[in-house]
C-alpha cells in the first residue's frame, strides 16, 4: 500500500508528464489560453491515461514480452513479439479513445459537449502514449502498480495544464514586449513552472 | 498541367524552404513540441532525432498521399497512425541496430514521433490533398525545420551545459582555471524550454508578420 502511495505522488510531482519529460506539449500549448477549457482537456486526459496505461500493461506482459505468451502452449516460450509494441499500444489507445468517446456521448451528452473536440485529440497526444512507453520502461510489478502510475500522471498533467491557463490569464493583463507575445510567453511561462517542480525532484519516496 | 510540372519547380521548392523560416514547424505552426525539447540536452541525440524525423514525416507523407482517394474519411486517423507507427517501428529498429547508445539515450522518444504533431498536422493539412511529388518535399521541408530548431537548441544547450560540442571540449582549459563554470541548469528540462523561447522571440523580432497581436 505505502509503495503505491509513493508511486502515486512521485507520478503527479517529481516525474510530472510536462515538466520533467515535455509530455503532450502540443495540446498543452494550444488549449491553455483559458482555465475552463483547460479543465475539460485535463480530466479527458486523466481518464483516458487511467484505462490505457493497464490495458496496455496487460497488453505487454501478457501478449508482447518474450516468452509471454507461454499461456497459449509451451512451443509459444520463444516467442517475442515486442518490436510490435509501438503499433499496439497506439492501436489500443485510438480504439480506446473512441470507445470512451462513444460511451460519454451515451450515458453524459452534458460532459460530452463540454469537452467538445477534445476527447478525439487525446488519442494523438503524446501523454497518452508516452505513459504506456514509460509504463513499458518501468517494468511494474502489478496491474495496481501501473493504474496508479496512469492515473498519477494524468493528474500531474491536469494540473499542469491548470496552472499554465490560470498565468495565461492574468499575463494577457501584462505588458509583455510585442514579439514575444503569445507562444513565446507560454514557453518562458512553462520553463519558470518547470523550475519550480524542480523543488520536487531528489525526493526519495 | 500540374501533371507536367517539374519537381522543382519554384512553387514547390518553396515547400521546402517555407518550413524552415516563416512557417517553421516549432515556433511558427506549434507542432512537435515535446520531443523537440527532450532530445536536445546533447547535440548526436537531437541530430539523430533529426533524421529519424525526416525519414518518417517524408515517407508518412507519400504514403499517405498515394492513398489519399481510398481512405474512407471517417477512419483516416487511425490509417493515418498505423501507417506512421510502421514507419517508427523501422526506424526505431534500424537505430538499435547502428546506432544502438543513441537508441539508448532517445528512450522512448523514438516511439513518440508516432504521436510526434508534426507528422499528424503535416498529414492532415498536405499530404491528404496533394500528389505525392510535393507531398514528399513538403514532408522533407518540416522535417528540416524541425531539425533546425533541434540543433540551434541543442548547440547552445550543450555548449552552455557542459562545454562541449558533439561530445568534443571546445571551451579551453584556461577559462575554467579563471573560474568559468558550465551552467548545470541548461542541461535540466526548463532550460530547454526557455531556449525555444527566446529563439521564438528573436525569430519575431526580425520578422514582424509572425507576431501576435492582443494575446
Amino acid at each position: 500500500m505505502e509503495n503505491i502511495i509513493n508511486l502515486f505522488i512521485k507520478s503527479i510531482f517529481v516525474e510530472n508528464m510536462v515538466f520533467a519529460y515535455f509530455l503532450g506539449m502540443c495540446s498543452y500549448l494550444a488549449v491553455s489560453k483559458s482555465v475552463k477549457t483547460a479543465t475539460g482537456l485535463g480530466l479527458a486526459v486523466i481518464f483516458v491515461l487511467g484505462i490505457t496505461v493497464p490495458v496496455n500493461y496487460l497488453l505487454e506482459n501478457h501478449v508482447l514480452q518474450e516468452g509471454a505468451l507461454t499461456w497459449l502452449g509451451p512451443q509459444f516460450a520463444n516467442v517475442d513479439l515486442s518490436f510490435l509494441s509501438f503499433i499496439m499500444f497506439i492501436a489500443v489507445i485510438a480504439s480506446m479513445v473512441q470507445l470512451v468517446e462513444m460511451v460519454v456521448e451515451k450515458f453524459a451528452p452534458a460532459l460530452y459537449s463540454s469537452l467538445g473536440i477534445f476527447l478525439p485529440l487525446i488519442a494523438v497526444n503524446c501523454a497518452i502514449l508516452g505513459g504506456s512507453l514509460f509504463m513499458q520502461q518501468k517494468e511494474f510489478l502489478n496491474i495496481g502498480e501501473a493504474t496508479t502510475y496512469g492515473l498519477g500522471s494524468g493528474i500531474g498533467w491536469f494540473l499542469a495544464i491548470i496552472g499554465i491557463a490560470a498565468i495565461r490569464e492574468k499575463v494577457q493583463y501584462s505588458n509583455v514586449p510585442k514579439p514575444l507575445r503569445g507562444l513565446g510567453m507560454a514557453f518562458i511561462i512553462t520553463g519558470l513552472m518547470g523550475m519550480a517542480f524542480m523543488g520536487f525532484s531528489g525526493i526519495k519516496l | 498541367m500540374s501533371d507536367k510540372e517539374a519537381l522543382f519547380s519554384k512553387k514547390n521548392l518553396r515547400l521546402l524552404t517555407d518550413p524552415l523560416g516563416s512557417k517553421n514547424p516549432i515556433t511558427v505552426q506549434v507542432l512537435g513540441i515535446c520531443s523537440a525539447l527532450a532530445v536536445t540536452a546533447q547535440l548526436k541525440p537531437a541530430f539523430v532525432m533529426t533524421l529519424s524525423v525526416i525519414v518518417v514525416t517524408a515517407l508518412s507523407n507519400v504514403i499517405i498521399s498515394l492513398l489519399r482517394n481510398t481512405i474512407p474519411n471517417r477512419i483516416r486517423i487511425i490509417v493515418q497512425l498505423v501507417i506512421v507507427a510502421s514507419l517508427v517501428i523501422l526506424v526505431d529498429q534500424v537505430l538499435k541496430a547502428f546506432v544502438y547508445d543513441v537508441s539508448k539515450q532517445l528512450s522512448v522518444f523514438v516511439g513518440l514521433i508516432i504521436t510526434n504533431c508534426i507528422i499528424m498536422g503535416r498529414l492532415e493539412a498536405f499530404a491528404l490533398g496533394n500528389k505525392p511529388g510535393p507531398a514528399f518535399l513538403d514532408g522533407i521541408g518540416n522535417g528540416a525545420g524541425y531539425g533546425l530548431i533541434l540543433i540551434v537548441v541543442a548547440f547552445f544547450r550543450e555548449l552552455l551545459g557542459a562545454g562541449t560540442i558533439w561530445g568534443f571540449h571546445v571551451i579551453p582549459e584556461g577559462f575554467y582555471n579563471l573560474g568559468y563554470v558550465n551552467n548545470g541548469l541548461m542541461v535540466l528540462s526548463p532550460m530547454a524550454l526557455i531556449t525555444v523561447g527566446v529563439i521564438i522571440w528573436f525569430q519575431r523580432t526580425k520578422n514582424h508578420d509572425l507576431v501576435e497581436e492582443n494575446k
